[in-house]
């Protein structure tokens, strides 16, 4: 019997949501774990490209920054910051950008910014927007990937740091948008869509073991489950395989897995309903 | 044409208490020697620019050198969170630090605006985010040619830049390669600059893909081997990733981080030791 922790799931979820193939814009930490299981199992060609200005890198184990030396030496080109924005991202070339999260409301709007209702005087100081806020507006899909609480899964996030759909529908339009905006949010308990009508998150998917209430309890806001819920297959044996291999090499690239540090904890914890099976 | 001095010669003759300062070098090539150096130097007041303030800039906000930070991300990459800039933010110790803060986006095109001799650069950025009503230098502009509503960022014109490059030639024509980031920028847009490099030779060799800042467009050179610790210059070190570690700890407490600093820069001897005291961060 396989055994795996909910984090583990959660990132094969994400890296199977990348198609070989596609070019991904990819924001460090968790993200940045999943391309790389994607790249290393079914999507080979899978081009990553990270903000440091690596296109098309290849690192054989996940990188701590995104400016560690093996993204350059791997990469198929390596462009400065100026140009990686203006000439790669903001025209609409990505297929996909690959974000994590501190806060998330039911729009998919995305907070990495403060914690607190005043900007000024905030409860907690995160790091702020880095690449975030062009990735979620240019790209023509965006994947969100972010442990689910009721505290980080918010109604409305405490700031806009990146956009998902704004007010809800037509948001991205009347902003001029050119992004598609997030298309799939990967938890530790499972997936959510927008609703294509409204823009607002809903339940579309769970992992084994994960009951629909589980998930309604740890989301602060009322949510509403999609008529084609799926239960997520666990982790294949390759995939888990694959996953173990590509962290090995570098226990310290555990620490990486937390989200933008600074909303709680970043140790990581076990899942929420003991080891899954 | 760029002096060749020593690193301390070129911060005294450089930075001065009230300047705003660009050091730069995203994730790679990060100017931490000189970091140090401004900090025993006692440097106040400085305004402080740079995308990614991370470790560096930490130091430099806990041991009170900034009135203010102008950024886009404030982070230990891949660890968590900046210690003393969240201290500082939060309860401003050692004293306030004022924000001024974008996205990745709109700094690099601020100092692209910089180096292009324009008042501001245009991207399609911010439309939508919290960021708009609590920052300056952002603005609709409006494409006299579409009718499209963009946005305008404000240039960024620095006192002066600080960076750290592989190699310089004895004229001081400076050359670095790998992850280039907005350096090139950031010296162009800067009214004086600093660099310091892991070695001077006779003559640069042609490398593809490396950014070459001739001599004239630079003030000052000093030679400081492993100068980018803990960060790391391509081709010479390796990115000293137990140290981004090991300085989660070292920052979360202010008796800590001033022991550490103690230790570490104001003890040390100019161009001596960016990241001693950690496992895995070998004198540089």
């Amino acid at each position: 019997m396989l055994t795996y922790t909910a984090d583990e799931m959660m990132t094969v979820a994400a890296a199977r949501s990348l198609l070989n193939g596609m070019t991904c814009f990819v924001g460090i930490g968790r993200p940045s774990e999943a391309a790389n299981l994607a790249r290393r199992t079914h999507a080979p060609d899978l081009v990553l490209i990270y903000e440091s200005g690596t296109i098309g890198a290849k690192p054989g184990q996940v990188p701590l920054s995104i400016g560690d030396g093996i993204l350059a030496e791997t990469a198929d080109s390596v462009v400065s910051v100026p140009e990686i924005f203006n000439y790669w991202l903001q025209p609409g070339r990505i297929d996909v950008g690959f974000l994590g999260a501190a806060q998330l409301d039911k729009f998919g709007n995305i907070n990495t910014t403060v914690i607190g209702s005043s900007y000024a005087e905030p409860r907690v100081r995160l790091p702020g927007a880095g690449g975030a806020p062009e990735i979620a507006a240019a790209c023509k899909e965006v994947v969100v990937i972010v442990r689910q609480s009721r505290r980080t899964f918010a109604e409305r996030v405490d700031f806009v740091t990146s956009v998902g759909f704004g007010d809800g529908a037509g948001s991205r339009q009347r902003l001029g948008l050119t992004g598609g905006g997030p298309k799939l949010v990967i938890t530790d308990l499972g997936t959510l869509r927008p609703d294509p009508e409204t823009g607002e998150l809903v339940l579309a998917g769970v992992y084994p073991g994960v009951s629909v209430p589980l998930v309604q309890e740890k989301t602060g806001w009322d949510l509403a489950v999609s008529p084609d819920l799926v239960e997520i297959p666990a982790p294949a044996e390759t995939e888990l395989t694959a996953l173990r291999e590509l962290l090995s090499p570098t226990p310290s690239a555990a620490r990486q897995l937390a989200v933008p540090d600074g909303a709680g904890p970043a140790a990581r914890r076990p899942v929420g309903e003991g080891v899954l099976s | 044409m760029a002096e060749i001095v020593t690193l301390a010669d070129a911060i005294a003759a450089a930075v001065r208490d009230g300047d705003t300062v660009a050091m730069e070098g995203f994730t790679h090539l990060i100017p931490h020697a000189a970091g140090h150096e401004v900090i025993r130097q006692g440097r106040r007041d400085l305004t402080l620019v740079r995308m990614t303030p991370d470790i560096i800039y930490d130091q430099l906000i806990g041991a009170g050198c900034a009135r203010k930070l102008v950024f886009s991300w404030a982070g230990n990459p891949g660890v968590g969170s900046l210690h003393r800039f969240r201290d500082a933010v939060e309860r401003s110790w050692p004293q306030p630090l004022e924000l001024e803060e974008h996205s990745h986006a709109g700094m690099a095109n601020r100092f692209a605006a910089g180096a292009s001799g324009l008042p501001f650069a245009v991207l399609r950025g911010y439309r939508g985010t919290s960021l708009l009503a609590n920052t300056t230098g952002v603005a609709d502009i409006v494409c006299p040619f579409t009718g499209e509503t963009l946005t305008a960022v404000s240039a960024l014109r620095p006192d002066v830049a600080v960076i750290h490059a592989q190699v310089a030639d004895t004229r001081g024509n400076i050359q670095y390669w790998g992850i280039t980031g907005v350096q090139k920028e950031a010296v162009l847009a800067s009214a004086r600059s600093v660099v310091t490099v892991e070695e001077i030779v006779d003559s640069l060799e042609p490398r593809p893909g490396a950014v070459v800042l001739p001599s004239w467009t630079v003030d000052y050179v000093a030679h400081v081997p492993g100068g980018a610790h803990p960060s790391y210059a391509l081709g010479y070190s390796t990115r000293d990733n137990d140290f981004y570690l090991g300085w989660d700890e070292i920052s979360r407490d202010r008796d800590r981080f001033s022991a550490w600093l103690d230790e570490h820069v104001y003890g040390a001897r100019p161009q001596v030791a960016a990241g001693a005291g950690i496992k895995g961060g070998a004198e540089c």
